[in-house]
Parts: structure tokens; sequence; C-alpha cells
């Protein structure tokens, strides 16, 4: 076991354990302090060798450990850095580490596109929470944006390269839940992109996974694509005795009435989904009747989802009260900026 | 006149060949090594000799071997970088090119003390036609007996291949290369795990650039102590600087690494001087080190002449001193204009970029951009300010060093050379002229300005 | 998009693609010098093979023989292919002439070069002239600071280039009418 002290709060951990996954246990022990937790885009805790490319999740060890106390002389990339016993780190304590951060996520928004008003996957993106909790109200950047065409990549994903950060994901996906990966990144530098080269779809039971792993609106699932706002559907748990003994059956329907809009995996306190689901459950069973409902999904009350017409009690609290709701608004804005 | 330890016979008839380099006393480590040495023993002269990585960073080479993990019946390899890809440096082609069978020497004697069986050569692919030779080199060994089974009876096994690269400056940092090595692209990996523990295919590996494993012939020949007593502290030995640019003699020298900088930039044994002009600015290790004024490469900031030393090239720190880096030399007469070199070197490392990391990926490309715009006469006095902020974002936040090389030589040319800086912004028509050079309204001697 | 170009990505309008008998043999030979299991180690060598055996570009169909010759996935290829930028991924000419313009190279003089090269030639860096005898490319660093201005064509490096010399270069390239490419002995 090891222990370490993130922005003065402390854990026990296994050996081995990185410091991202440590300070999402903390963050799991007392949601309180889940401001030690750094933002990860590319890190997926169900996929093998992810993450260290989009280095929004640096933190700066200020004490290597009781061993060793000298500091990192670099920001460290916190999802593929194991902890050492004593070891102290700085989240969102140190201004230098900020100030850091806040460049990789002006690098990441300078040729994305900004087309949140239009992209399927605004109110659930991460890179629109992470510019809102990092970013700067402006871009400096004032060059023409990368763009690429919208691609489709099979009958039931859209490929949007240009909102693309490349965070590999999607191919990891390819590489470790279907039998044979047929995208990758190709070209290098900032012209790399996902892409299947020869235009051809991706077939497998487990592709549409790449939809619920991307953190933007790359990758899109076509069966919903502009069917709704997001924030205005009801996402119910359900189950379904899928017979493909690798899909875990659970799942999220975004509904609206007793339509079935979109079925996803169930996604966890951190954005990741809990198990994969195959694309028959994704993209087929879309009749409500197939599926046994478990109740309404909880939406953590950060998001726009939470909004959204289907929870009673905050329904009509806010209609109780005299609109507008200034102090609630502000402590929610609060709670944001933490 | 300095020693030559590397290029002592590379003018001698025949040193390409196998046997004009036996006759000339080649291979002579090899046979100490196996028949008189222990793998350690070699190990511990290479640490004796306080001989640094030639391929930029500096880092003691018996200290990097002895990090190699040893674990039982998993093999270990020693991979030479001959991606030799930084712009300045073309050392390692000049010696693989004339003296070929010293790096296989090299070689062998330094997989002996690692106890690897199979090394291999990465080359860049642009010098196709060197990695013949070096096959060449390395076939007239195997037909002799210096590579194969049980090398000299010594019951020491030992194969080399050479491997061509296809064009990626990137391959040059020792785990993308190594990416490179089996077959995929060059992507730098994230460490740890370091290579001596997970190196090639998943197995202990040491990386090493071309001139250090060619300086492991002398040193086992010659004894370690031997090549220390060359070199002024922990500079040892002898090094060897690619020098180009507006001088008057360009080539590769082998330095005893300690002579002042004056000489080796002045002397005619050396560079020769500038070609006509006046010097205006030095890049003494490659386009990744700090560029500094023509004068503060002569001088340290305490006035006391600059030697060709790691420690002394950085003294001053990244305010007033650059570095060794991998001897990549070229140096600036005074018609060349800054802001043009600048925006020319951001546009390799955006070139280069292997497009992993965000910072790296995309802020290459902005200051790229920001400087086309002021070396075109279109910029602002902020473009400036934007630049400096841009490399500090970039630096020390990407997975490997390529970001850092992208932010040093933007930062220490604004930090030196502000002024043309500004002159672009202030005479945008003037320097909209392709001809135009950033010589009159500038210093007449440097100032040892901080930013 | 940056100035670089997307590759073809189409079997469409190109022509069908086989190692040649001496190609194959080279393949299985490179591959053969790798640990059991990891004979990818070869696929950069194999890809300038087949480039070389497909007048100097690779296309579709040359990485996917490339591919079935190494019992690789397409993707892995494609993915390797495109991020070496020796690797031509649209038809070139007879003769790519790479012109290096990094620092170095420019201190010597290497802008004036590839401008009066483009002049010349009638073509802009990076493409190919109207007869398809040159392909014009402006790269980075070649590795030959010390002897700037000069270009890479095929395996031959051309040094302390002059106008004169280039010009001169250009004429015996044009008389003798045959590829070079990277890998030639």
């Amino acid at each position: 076991m090891a222990k370490v002290t993130i922005d003065g709060i402390s854990i026990e951990v296994p050996d081995g354990t990185t410091i991202l996954q440590a300070a999402r246990m903390i963050g799991e022990r007392n949601t309180a302090d889940r401001h030690v937790v750094p933002p990860a885009m590319c890190y997926y805790s169900k996929l093998k060798t992810s993450g260290g490319y989009c280095r929004t999740c640096i933190v700066k060890v200020t004490k290597g450990s009781d061993k060793d106390p000298r500091p990192m002389p670099k920001p460290v990339a916190s999802c593929r850095t194991a902890v050492m016993d004593g070891m102290e780190v700085a989240n969102t304590t140190d201004p230098a580490l900020i100030d850091a951060r806040n460049g990789v996520v002006e690098m990441l928004l300078i040729n994305h596109p900004l087309d949140c008003p239009i992209c399927d996957q605004a109110g659930e993106c991460h890179l629109q929470d992470l510019s809102y909790e990092n970013g700067k109200e402006a871009s400096r950047y004032e060059f023409e944006r990368r763009t690429f065409d919208p691609i489709d990549i099979g009958d039931t994903i859209k490929l949007h390269m240009t909102r693309c950060i490349l965070c590999y994901r999607c191919v990891k996906v390819g590489e470790q839940l279907t039998d044979g990966r047929v995208h990758g990144v190709i070209n290098r530098g900032d012209v790399a992109e996902i892409s299947t080269y020869i235009s051809q779809a991706i077939e497998n039971d487990f592709s549409g996974n790449m939809i619920d792993v991307c953190p933007v609106g790359a990758l899109t699932d076509k069966t919903f694509r502009f069917a709704s706002r997001v924030w205005f559907t009801k996402p119910v748990d359900a189950h379904c005795n899928c017979e493909n003994p690798k899909c875990s059956g659970n799942a999220v329907l975004w509904m609206k009435g007793n339509e079935v809009l979109r079925v996803t995996g169930r996604k966890d306190m951190w954005g990741e989904v809990e198990s994969f689901i195959c694309n028959t459950c994704r993209f087929d069973r879309k009749d409500v009747n197939a599926w046994t409902i478990e109740g309404p999904r909880k939406i953590d009350h950060h998001s726009v989802i939470s909004q959204g017409h289907y929870q009673l009690k905050r329904e009509q609290a806010l209609l109780a009260s005299p609109a507008p709701n200034v102090p609630e608004l502000a402590k929610r804005k609060e709670l944001k900026d933490r | 006149m300095g020693r030559k330890l590397l290029f002592q016979h590379i003018d001698k008839p025949g040193i390409r060949g196998l046997e004009g380099y036996r006759a000339n006393g080649g291979y002579r480590s090899v046979e100490k090594a196996l028949k008189t040495m222990s793998p350690e023993a070699v190990l511990e002269e290479v640490k004796k000799s306080g001989l640094r990585g030639r391929g930029g960073a500096g880092f003691p080479t018996g200290m990097k071997w002895s990090f190699l993990a040893k674990p039982e019946g998993v093999p270990r390899y020693l991979v030479v970088n001959a991606d030799e890809s930084e712009p300045g440096t073309f050392k390692d082609r000049y010696l693989m090119e004339r003296i070929p069978h010293i790096l296989v020497e090299g070689m062998i004697t330094s997989s002996f003390a690692l106890g690897a069986k199979v090394s291999y050569a990465y080359i860049r692919g642009e010098y196709f036609y060197v990695a013949r030779i070096m096959e060449q080199a390395i076939a007239e060994a195997r037909a002799a007996g210096w590579l194969g089974k049980n090398i000299l009876g010594s019951g020491f096994d030992h194969e080399i291949h050479v491997q061509v690269g296809a064009g990626a400056y990137i391959c040059g940092e020792e785990t993308a290369l190594l990416e490179s090595l089996e077959g995929k692209r060059g992507n730098p990996r994230i460490k740890p795990p370091f290579p001596a523990v997970k190196g090639l295919y998943d197995c202990p590996t040491v990386v090493n650039n071309v001139e250090t494993i060619a300086a492991v012939v002398p040193i086992v020949n010659d004894g370690g102590e031997e090549y220390a007593k060359i070199g002024i502290g922990k500079s040892t030995g002898t090094k060897l600087i690619s020098a180009g640019g507006n001088i008057k003699r360009p080539g590769v020298y082998e330095i005893d690494l300690g002579i002042t900088c004056d000489e080796f930039i002045n002397s005619d044994e050396y560079c020769g001087g500038v070609d006509g002009r006046a010097f205006k600015a030095v890049v003494p290790g490659g386009s990744s080190v700090p560029i500094v004024p023509y004068e503060m490469f002569l001088k340290t900031p305490t006035g006391e002449n600059r030697l060709m030393t790691y420690e002394s090239l950085s003294e001053g720190g990244f305010a007033q001193g650059t570095m060794m880096g991998s001897g990549g030399f070229y140096a600036y007469n005074d018609a060349q204009c800054i802001v043009r070199s600048t925006w020319n070197h951001t546009r390799f490392y955006h070139h280069e970029s292997c497009g992993q990391c965000s910072p790296c990926r995309e802020g290459t490309g902005w200051m790229e951009k920001v400087l086309e715009r002021l070396e075109h006469g279109e910029g602002r006095t902020e473009d400036i300010d934007l630049l400096w902020d841009i490399q500090r974002k970039i630096e020390g936040n990407t997975i490997c060093p390529l970001g850092d090389a992208a932010a040093w030589p933007v930062a220490s040319a604004i930090r030196h050379f502000r002024d043309e800086f500004e002159y672009h912004v202030t005479h945008r028509e003037k320097v909209k002229d392709p001809k135009h050079f950033a010589r009159e309204p500038f210093r007449k001697s440097a100032k040892f300005a901080t930013a | 998009m940056s100035a670089r170009t997307r590759p073809i990505t189409t079997t469409e309008g190109t022509k069908p693609f086989s190692f040649s008998e001496a190609g194959l043999a080279e393949c299985k030979a490179l591959m053969a010098r790798y640990p059991e299991g990891r004979s990818k180690s070869a696929l950069i060598p194999i890809l300038h093979v087949a480039q070389a055996e497909n007048d100097g570009w690779l296309s579709v169909n040359a990485m996917d023989a490339v591919a079935h010759v190494m019992g690789l996935r397409h993707i892995e290829v494609y993915e390797v292919a495109s991020f070496y930028s020796m690797f031509n991924l649209h038809p070139v000419g007879t003769y790519v002439l790479d012109v290096c313009r990094t620092t170095p190279c420019m201190l010597r003089g290497s802008d004036d070069l590839i401008h009066h090269l483009e002049k010349k030639l009638g073509v802009h860096a990076g493409e190919t002239t109207k007869d398809g005898m040159f392909t014009l490319k402006a790269v980075e660093c070649l590795g030959s600071c010390g002897s700037g201005p000069m270009l890479q064509c095929g395996a031959g490096y051309h040094e302390d280039l002059t106008i004169e010399k280039v010009d001169s270069l250009i004429e015996q390239l044009r008389a003798r009418n045959s590829r070079t490419n990277y890998t030639d002995r």
C-alpha cells in the first residue's frame, strides 16, 4: 500500500495505482472532494494502454515519495504515473500547474470547431465541460481551423473528424473489443486523422462502443443524430437478455415519451461506460418492450441533462420559486466552479 | 592539434574495408574484451571513462548501461540510434560512411558488455546509401568471424542488423525509434517504463547514439582512465562536431572537449571563422538548443572564455547559455534574419511533430503560423508576446522532448533578438522584400539581455 | 487542411500491384531477420521495396500487397505508410528531387535553390512536371548541413549545389531518363 496526498487530502491505495486512479478513489470516498480529480480526455480505465496523450490530467508532484522527497521537475500525466508511498500531488492548488493545464485546453480548442449548437454531443461533451472549467472566454487563435468532411463509417456511425481531439480511445476499442481493427490514425502531426484510409464500413458487433468512449462529437450515433437534444430526453436504466455472450445487456435508454431515441452504455461518475454493449442492443433494439426498465437514470446534478423533465422534485422546486431563481443559479455556478 | 580517437585513421587508404581497418588496429577492442575481460569489466571501463551520450542528452553512458535489467531467460538488445535528423548534425553519417567498421566493432564490444546477442543499427531512411555501406561492413565482419556464433572462441554469439527508417525526425527519440523498429508509427512511448526495463519487443534495451558506441572502442583499447584524461570535469574525451552555416570550413571535426569556443569557431584547424562578413549568432548543438549571440557564445556571463564542454556551454542557464546537444554546430553571419530562421526552425518541428499529444501537435503549427505572419510583414507587436506564451505552454508539457526542442529555439530567439522581431512589426514593407536582412538597426555588440 | 495533401485512398485508376520475384524474396529475407513473431519489424523496409517496384509511390494496391505478404491488417500498413515522409502516397515523376530547406541549408542558400528549381521546372514545390519527369519536393533536414544547399535524388546526395551545378544535374537526369529510388544500390 502507498499513501498519497492530493491537494492536501490523503488516501491509502494499492501499489501500482496511478495518481489519477487514487484521485478518483478520493472522489468516490467523498464526492465533496471531487475537485482533486484531474480531468481526463484520453484515459479510459476500461481500455488498456489508453491515456497519456491529451495532457489535460497533468499534475504537479511536489514530493516524489518518503524515500525520495524531491519534487518532479515537470508536470506529469497523472493517468500514467504510479503513486509512491508518501507522494504529494498538487492538482488545483498549484497556480503554475493550472496555467499549464489551461494551456493544454487552449491547444485542444484551437482547431476544434466550437460548433456546439449543431453538435449532437453538446450537453454530454467532455471537451465542453473541460473548456468551461479550464478555458478562456475567447480564443487567441486567428488562423483558419483544420477541417475535414464528415464521413459515414457504416450505416450507424458518423465520423466528424473536424471535432476529433485524437484521444485514441476509439482505436483502442477497435483493437481490444472488436475482432479486427479496420480504422486507425493515419498521417502525422496536426493533420493526423482517424480513418479507415480506404472508405469502408466498420462492421463489428462492438464497434458502436466507439461512440460511447468518444469524449467529443467526433463519433456519433447515426440512428440518433439530430433526433433530439440530449437534455430533452429521459434516460432510464434498462437491461435485456442479449444473446451475445460478450454483451452485458446493461444499457441506458434515452426516451421521449414511449419512444426509445437512443441506447448507450451506462456511464459511471467519471463518464466511462461501466460495461460494453453490442451493436444489436445499441442500434436495433429500439422497442421499449424489448427491455426490462429498471428506473430513471441517476444523472449527476452538474449535468445539463439533469435539468430535463423527469426529475419531478427538482422541476417542481424550480417552478415553485419566483423566476429566475438567482440564488439557485448562483449556487449551481459555484458548484460548477469547483 | 587535438588527439583523434575516432578519426585517427579516417584518411588512411582502404579504411572503409575490413582489411584496411584491421591493418590500422581495428577490432582490437573485441579481442581484448572477449579474450581478457568480463562484461562487468568492460562496463567498469566505460564508467571510468566518464563517456556521456553523444546523441544530445549527454547522459552518462556507463550509468545508462548499469540500469539495464537482466531478468533470466529474457533477451537483451543494443539498439544504435543512427537516425541522425537534428538539423545541423551530420557527424554520424560522416563516421559511418568513412569508417563503418568502428561502429561494427563498437557494437560487438558494447553488446558483449550488455549481454546482447542481437543488436540493431537504426539508420534514417534518407541515409539509404549509408545503410548499404554498413551492411557491407557487417557482411565483411561476419565472413571474418567477428560476428556469428562463438566469436573468437569466447562463447559469445552476436548478430547485427541494419534497419532503415523512412523519414521521421521523431524516430531519433529513443522510444519512438523502438516503435519504428517494431514496424509501427514513430510515436514516442509514455515513460516509465524506460527501455532499460521494457524496450525493444518489451525486452530490456539500451539505445545509444552512433558516436557513443564508436567511442567505446578507444575506451576499451586504452582504458577508461586514459579516455577521461582528455577533457575537463564531467566532459571527458573527444566529441565530433559537425559544423555548418556561414563559416569558412564546414565539416566534421573531432575536438578535445575543453577547447575554447573561440578556437573552434575561428581557428583554421576547425571552422576557420566567418565566411566574409561578421558573425551574428551561433547554434552550437543542433536546432533544438537555444540560439545565442556570437559574443555570448564566446564568453560566459562572468566574462570568461566559454569552452566546448557540456558545462561551459550551458553556463548562464537558458537566459545566457545554450547546450552542447548533439554537436550540430551552425553559425549565422550578419546577413541572416533571425525571424526567418526561427520560422524555419518552427516549420521543421511542426512538420516533424508526431501528433500524439496536444500541446506539441497544435502548438507547433500555431507558432509556425504566427512566425510566418511576422516574417512576411503582417505581424503585430502582440504576436511576439503570443509566441512567447505559446512556447511556454508547450515546454515541459509533452510526452517527449520534441515539445521542448520546438520551444527553445523560439524562446531564445525572442530573448536575444527581440529587436529583430520588433523590426518586423515596425518595418513591414521592408521585410516583405525577400532579400531583406535585418542588420543595420541592430546591435553591434551582444547585449546580455534576459527576457 | 495544411499544405500536406491527402493521400490517394482509392484503388480506382491505379494499376494492380504484385511483387517481383526478387522483391518477394527480399521481403521474405527481411522478415526472417527478426525474432519469431516479430516480423512486423520488416514493415518499413518492405514498404521501401514496394515503393521502388510501384513507380516510386505507394498505392492502395501496393500497400495491400504488403499487408498480404506480411500477414498484417491493412490499416496497420496504411497507418505506418502515412506517418513517414519518404513514402509517397501520390504518383511521382521519374525523378523525385528532395531539396533540403531546413535552417542550416537555408543559411547556405536553399531558398534560392528551391526558387530556381521551381522556375526552371515550372512547378511549385510538391508538384510534378507535366512531362512526368520531375517531382520537386522541399523537405526537412537531410543531414547534409555542412554541404548545403543540397538535394537528394534516389539514393544519391548532391551537395554544395550552385545554380550551375543543379542545372547540369537536371540535364543529366533528363538525358538518362530512368527512375531512381531510395533503395538503389
